[in-house]
């Protein structure tokens, strides 16, 4: 029976299978959030969850990579993103309640009322400090900062692994060169952040927790923050091993586990399979399906989608047509990021335009 | 007893310091406020709803409470680590054998991971709450770049022990810089800047190697994101926060329009 389970759940585990239950286990939160929303839920969810630890601590090769003193931070991440999520939109479902029935949202109600910063801020904001600093100092008596051995440039350690807050974009690296996944997506990540104010013009669910008013841009940064960034850290801690291959939460860290890479340039489909002939040898003859391709994704796709989306999202009002050219392209190179996922799992693709003479793969 | 503390309630000394009694009057509770150095940061009064915790989740003052851990533990720590590729190690081992209870590399270590994830969680109740709305947009860009700070100041700390974990995290987290676009002697375009033979970027001068100051981890990177680790960042992330913090009395609270 354990090991029926364990074996479940390293199969469930690999990449592929990994971000579609994400992607769907998002869809079906927010779309079934009365349910999801109530209380029993968050603690059925945490009751199970503990469960399967204490099951899963009898494993030595599950023990080894949990217990590490660097990934327990990790596991926190994983309970209170979990937790906040959940009440987040709970908060919303209940306001979007309240606002059905003509009633003020919790917090306008409440935010009538004002307080004497002391004593109500200044004791919440004490009595955190004071646990906050108990609680580290009890971790730090309990588990010692790790150090391993000295740094020598010679001896590569494998895995080697980025810090674990950036592990989300080495994850990446299976599907993108480093300039995308390492100097691009990031840069386009920050600058996507700074710009949400003022792409987002939807006056609504200013100052109170709502899903049914924002629906977009919540469902949005859930994909971005929930699916990208944190389940990908999570990939990269616990289930990426020796050369970042993928290895489930019970499987030993084979060093010569080999998956096999059979990738196929995009080039290659189109010239050899579809047309059969020999690529030619200039690169931007032999690279044209993949630029045109990609040039009709970010030019000709946003132009296609300009009057439906226009629509929906700006009430159609041609004066935030600056304001959707500059969010499409942001959503576009995000997008980019599951579509060559998707190219890869299904047909093996390597890259959508591949010219290594100039260091220019997509 | 009551009749000392009264006594040296109206002394001199204690008058000078504490210019109002103790908070228990409208009257009282405002000066504390107004009159304290730490405190007048806040407002006299706040909207009940902006100090729920389940509104809130504290997140945001956490992590200023966590840089001020790592602050301070990190001050401790410096007078005890040199930033050389001989004797980092040795220093940071030396913490670990010969201090008995020693727990500040600990604190400043968990505390680190910790910030990282409550900066994360900060960003998220924001953005859940539509706090980034005017009149708050550019205190949420501050927002942004102190979370970028808050990043670097532990990747540049991810250097220091010096130990293995630390020299191939920084080899692998760096080597992306190589393929930066023009700039990087790996990334698209720098072939471009070749002139009669001879490339431009290469790898003793692209913007890796300005960043690790050789052209692998070694002793300049070392040195490198030690200052900026102790210095650079955190000054200019204490410049932001004092930023960030003004900005938010500034614009009206926490959230919810003006």
């Amino acid at each position: 029976m354990g090991d029926l389970i364990k074996n479940a759940v390293d199969w469930a585990t690999s990449p592929t299978l990994y971000f579609l239950e994400f992607t769907l286990a998002i869809v079906l939160v927010l779309r079934f959030r009365a349910f999801f929303t109530k209380k029993i839920v968050i603690t059925g969810f945490f009751v199970l969850a503990t469960a399967f630890f204490v099951f899963a601590f009898g494993d030595p090769n599950f023990n080894r990579i949990v217990t590490k003193p660097d990934n327990i931070p990790i596991v926190i991440l994983l309970a209170t993103v979990v937790y906040f999520s959940w009440l987040a939109l709970r908060r919303g479902y209940v306001n979007d309640e309240r606002v059905k029935q003509g009633l003020p949202t919790v917090e306008a109600e409440m935010g009538k009322q004002k307080v004497f910063t002391w004593p109500d801020l200044v004791y919440i904001e004490l009595i955190c400090l004071v646990l906050f600093t108990a609680a580290l100092i009890v971790w730090s008596i309990k588990i010692q900062a790790p150090i391993e051995e000295p740094a020598a440039s010679a001896r590569t350690p494998n895995p080697s692994k980025a810090p674990w807050y950036f592990l989300g974009l080495q994850e990446l690296l299976v599907y993108f060169d480093p300039w995308i996944a390492g100097v691009l997506l990031p840069s386009f990540i920050i600058v996507g952040l700074c710009a949400i104010p003022y792409i987002d013009i939807n006056p609504k669910g200013n100052g109170y927790y709502t899903f049914d008013e924002r629906k977009f841009a919540i469902s949005f940064f859930w994909v971005g923050f929930l699916l990208f960034w944190v389940s990908f850290v999570i990939l990269g801690t616990f289930l990426r091993g020796p050369n970042w291959s993928f290895f489930g939460p019970f499987e030993y860290w084979d060093l010569h586990k080999l998956e096999p890479m059979v990738n196929v340039d995009l080039a290659t489909y189109f010239w050899t399979g579809l047309l059969g002939q020999p690529r030619p040898v200039e690169p931007l003859v032999r690279e044209l399906p993949g630029i045109l391709g990609l040039l009709a994704y970010f030019l000709v796709l946003p132009k296609v989608l300009e009057k439906a989306l226009m629509k929906a999202l700006f009430d159609g009002n041609r004066a935030h047509l600056i304001r959707y050219h500059v969010m499409m392209q942001l959503l576009l190179w995000f997008g980019l990021i599951p579509i060559k996922m998707l190219l890869r799992w299904t047909v093996n693709l390597k890259y959508i335009i591949g010219i290594p003479e100039w260091f220019f793969n997509v | 007893m009551n009749k000392l503390f009264d006594y040296i309630k109206n002394t001199q000394i204690w008058r000078s310091i504490m210019r109002h009694g103790y908070p228990d009057t409208p009257r009282n509770r405002t000066l504390a406020v107004l009159s304290n150095f730490f405190l007048h940061l806040h407002p006299v009064k706040v909207r009940r709803s902006g100090i729920q915790l389940s509104y809130t989740w504290c997140m945001g003052g956490l992590t200023f409470f966590l840089f001020l851990i790592e602050t301070i533990t990190g001050l401790l720590l410096m007078f005890y680590y040199r930033p050389t590729a001989e004797l980092a190690y040795q220093d940071i081992f030396a913490l670990r054998e010969n201090v008995p209870l020693g727990i500040m590399r600990e604190l400043h270590r968990w505390s680190a991971h910790l910030m990282v994830i409550t900066v994360w969680l900060h960003m998220y109740r924001v953005f859940l709450t539509g706090s980034y709305k005017p009149p708050r947009e550019f205190n949420w860009n501050v927002g942004v770049i102190l979370l970028v700070l808050t990043l670097l100041l532990s990747f540049t700390g991810y250097l220091l022990p010096w130990d293995q974990l630390a020299v191939w995290a920084i080899t692998v987290g760096t080597n992306m810089a190589r393929a930066t676009p023009v700039l990087g002697h790996e990334g698209p375009g720098a072939a471009l800047l070749s002139f009669g033979g001879l490339d431009f970027i290469h790898a003793g001068d692209d913007v890796r190697f300005g960043l690790l100051a050789g052209r692998f981890v070694g002793e300049g990177a070392l040195l490198r994101f030690y200052v900026l680790h102790c210095v650079g960042i955190p000054l200019a992330a204490a410049t932001l926060m004092a930023i960030h913090f003004w900005r938010v009395r500034k614009d009206g609270g926490i959230s919810g329009p003006l």
